[in-house]
């Protein structure tokens, strides 16, 4: 008898509950980068906010009961996917009490689906190989084609979700893709120069970056991903850093920069402290101004260092 | 009606079963060259067929698959897809030094192996089982289902769970920061069990813009070891509790909460035992270097009351503050005070100290040394090292906050 009234109480405080006016879509992404490119392809239709900041480390966020109230009003989830925020992402969504956003629903967006995504594990995988990611590297969104592919992601979801509002998302889809085109040919001009130059990342963050802008990554920090650095490791590093004359360590903001800064003087090699993510540094405010700062920040690295 | 329909349904049977019967022989033969399972064609059509043939979506000649496609129940078969994550935790203890006490533990142990079993059921709800094998029994510690679509920001969970009382109690025992339970958890919670049974979890945010609040009514069967019993049917627990957590920077956020709990007592029917409890949370974690350094403070106090048979009731109050700090990628240092008086005899008091050291090789991984010094009601004062292996394997988990 207890138990069907409480039952009672509950239904009856929910239909009590009743949904608001229709305002501007709500969308939440999971990091600042997925924010960026929704803001542009939403413009005012759509209120954007992400989970993350784009100075922490994308693996390792808190799942915050502050994120539940924001996933609870979420009209649109966009996730980088790939398993990057298996470690905090799925408890949030259970508990959102958001029918809109769980997976599988029309709104969870993953924002890998359509990218090119590299180094996706072939053959037998364990985690004696570090915190490999079994769907391939998530960090695609480094690379500014796969920025257009998100944009585009983003924009056919808007208009169906949206309809009255599609011809304005189309639009500005269409805008931001010419816009990053454009400064996709200026990039390009200030890197070909130095095509093939050797670089070291501390973590696995930056092949699609290195992809498209033809950097050659011959090493990392972290002896394997997620994994922090050991003495050998190092070592082996610094000699092959010397071998073949590699000058550039790039360096998420959230890594301790103890073993970067180390290496580099035994090697002469320049430690660039590079942001991965819109919102890593101040002044880079949106995704465009990403490839902006990092292109400016490793083209003049390699002036000043003269490598190779 | 029923007699008209009867040809249809032999017909489908019929093309279910012939299917089947073919495929099955297939398997038990030996394995042919040519596996289709297309009638070998007559020499005169051996030429491709003439274009105006229209091969089926999914055929082979179509783009889908060729060669033999796997059999039910077959080792490739892919329904495979559909298993859950599943993964395998195991928690090894050893203690050394004096414990005179019955609460003492054994030298080495294989505490307990835990095996999560966590999958999405359907849109509406996903399902999670944790399976626990200890040296004296095979449990499932919780095995519930969760419906994530209810309207109006209501979440149900049913199922057997860990109740929503107070922290200690909804950990399991790889996600806690020490080796072993609080004192207070021992005198007045139910032990490493706890307050665990079959029920339904009702939880409700409740929206406004100061902070984050969560209210949760739970009803169970009754049945805790050590703390309720359901000799009738209508010997119901009931657990309350309203959560509330605010970031007070982008860094620093404070999470609180109020518990109740209020069951039949183990003496029997008509006599009960009730539970309040009061937890603080402060945590700091610098979200630019979070995989380097954080720091969780934490205190619970708990009330209890009750019913007993010979005399009056008894009330006992015991709590319990907790300090984590990590101080490089790997390590994490700890202490722990306890305080509690005992359930059934609050003039009986144990008081207790810790100190804590914890290494991570991997997130997959820990290592963890405490020194506890006991002093238990009846005057027996323990000092021990206990020590603590734990290692997962299989599916990540996410991260518990």
């Amino acid at each position: 008898m207890k138990i069907p009234g409480l039952i009672a109480l509950a239904l009856g405080a929910g239909l009590m509950a009743a949904t608001p006016a229709r305002a501007a879509l709500n969308v939440i992404a999971t990091t600042e980068d997925l924010a960026s490119i929704a803001r542009e392809v939403g413009g005012d239709k759509i209120k954007v906010e992400s989970l993350s900041r784009g100075y922490q480390d994308p693996h390792f966020v808190e799942a915050k009961p502050s994120f539940v109230f924001k996933l609870n009003k979420a009209d649109l989830l966009v996730a980088v996917g790939r398993e990057l925020e298996i470690g905090w992402l799925p408890p949030l969504i259970t508990q959102a009490r958001n029918a809109k956003i769980q997976p599988g629903a029309d709104g969870y967006l993953d924002a890998s689906l359509n990218a090119k995504i590299l180094e996706i594990p072939t053959g037998q995988i364990t985690r004696a190989m570090g915190d490999v990611h079994p769907l391939g590297n998530p960090h695609f969104w480094l690379d500014p084609d796969n920025g257009k592919r998100i944009a585009k992601a983003i924009e056919k979801k808007l208009a169906t979700m949206d309809a009255a509002n599609a011809a304005s998302y189309a639009q500005r889809e269409e805008d931001f893709e010419r816009r990053l085109n454009a400064a996709d040919k200026g990039w390009q001009a200030q890197m070909a120069p130095y095509k093939g130059t050797k670089i070291v990342t501390y973590h696995r963050s930056w092949p699609n970056f290195a992809d498209h802008f033809g950097l050659d990554v011959m090493g990392y920090v972290e002896p394997r991903p997620g994994i922090p650095p050991s003495p050998s490791h190092t070592l082996e590093l610094i000699k092959a850093m010397k071998e073949q004359n590699v000058k550039i360590i790039l360096v998420e903001p959230y890594f301790d920069l103890k073993t970067p800064n180390s290496i580099a003087r035994e090697t002469g090699a320049k430690v660039l402290m590079l942001p991965p993510s819109v919102g890593g540094v101040p002044e880079v405010t949106d995704y465009i101004k990403l490839f902006d700062h990092d292109v400016r920040q490793i083209v003049d690295a390699i002036k000043a260092t003269g490598a190779k | 009606m029923r007699l008209r329909s009867l040809p249809r349904v032999l017909v489908m049977l019929s093309s279910v079963l012939i299917p089947i019967s073919f495929v099955g022989t297939a398997a038990a033969q030996e394995p042919v060259p040519s596996p289709s399972p297309s009638p070998s064609p007559s020499p005169e059509v051996v030429a491709p067929p003439p274009a105006t043939t229209e091969v089926p979506p999914g055929a082979e000649g179509a783009g889908g698959p060729s060669g033999p496609l796997p059999v039910y129940g077959g080792g490739a078969a892919a329904s495979k897809v559909f298993n859950p994550d599943i993964a395998v935790i195991g928690d090894f203890l050893g203690a050394a030094g004096k414990n005179d006490s019955k609460f003492a533990t054994p030298s080495l142990e294989m505490h307990e192996a835990e095996l999560s079993l966590q999958a999405i059921v359907d849109p509406y709800a996903r399902a999670d089982f944790f399976l626990t094998f200890s040296p004296e029994e095979v449990g499932v510690e919780e095995g519930f289902i969760t419906f994530t679509s209810l309207p109006a920001n209501f979440l149900l969970k049913v199922g057997k769970m860990r109740a929503s009382f107070g922290k200690v109690n909804q950990m399991h025992n790889h996600v806690m920061p020490w080796t072993d339970r609080p004192l207070v958890t021992q005198d007045l919670v139910g032990g490493e069990e706890g307050i665990s049974d079959a029920g339904l979890s009702l939880s409700r945010l409740i929206i406004n813009p100061v902070l984050f609040l969560e209210a949760t009514a739970e009803v169970y069967r009754g049945e805790s070891p050590e703390l309720f019993s359901a000799p009738r049917r209508q010997d119901l627990t009931y657990v309350g509790r309203v959560r509330g957590f605010r970031d007070v920077s982008e860094s620093t956020n404070l999470d609180f909460g109020g518990s109740f709990a209020r069951g039949t007592a183990k003496e029997g029917a008509g006599l009960h035992t009730s539970l309040i409890g009061a937890d603080v949370t402060l945590r700091w974690r610098p979200l630019r270097r979070a995989i380097y350094r954080r720091l969780l403070a934490r205190t619970e106090l708990v009330w209890s009351r009750r019913d007993r048979v010979t005399s009056e009731q008894a009330h006992a109050f015991g709590l319990y503050g907790s300090l984590e700090y990590q101080f490089a990628r790997r390590w994490f240092a700890g202490v722990r005070l306890d305080h509690s008086e005992r359930a059934d005899d609050p003039s009986l008091v144990d008081k207790g100290g810790s100190a804590l050291l914890t290494y991570w090789p991997s997130e997959f991984s820990q290592i963890r040394g405490q020194y506890r010094h006991t002093s238990y009601g009846e005057g027996i004062k323990a000092n021990e090292f206990l020590f603590q292996f734990q290692f997962s394997i299989g599916a990540h988990g996410a991260h518990t906050f």
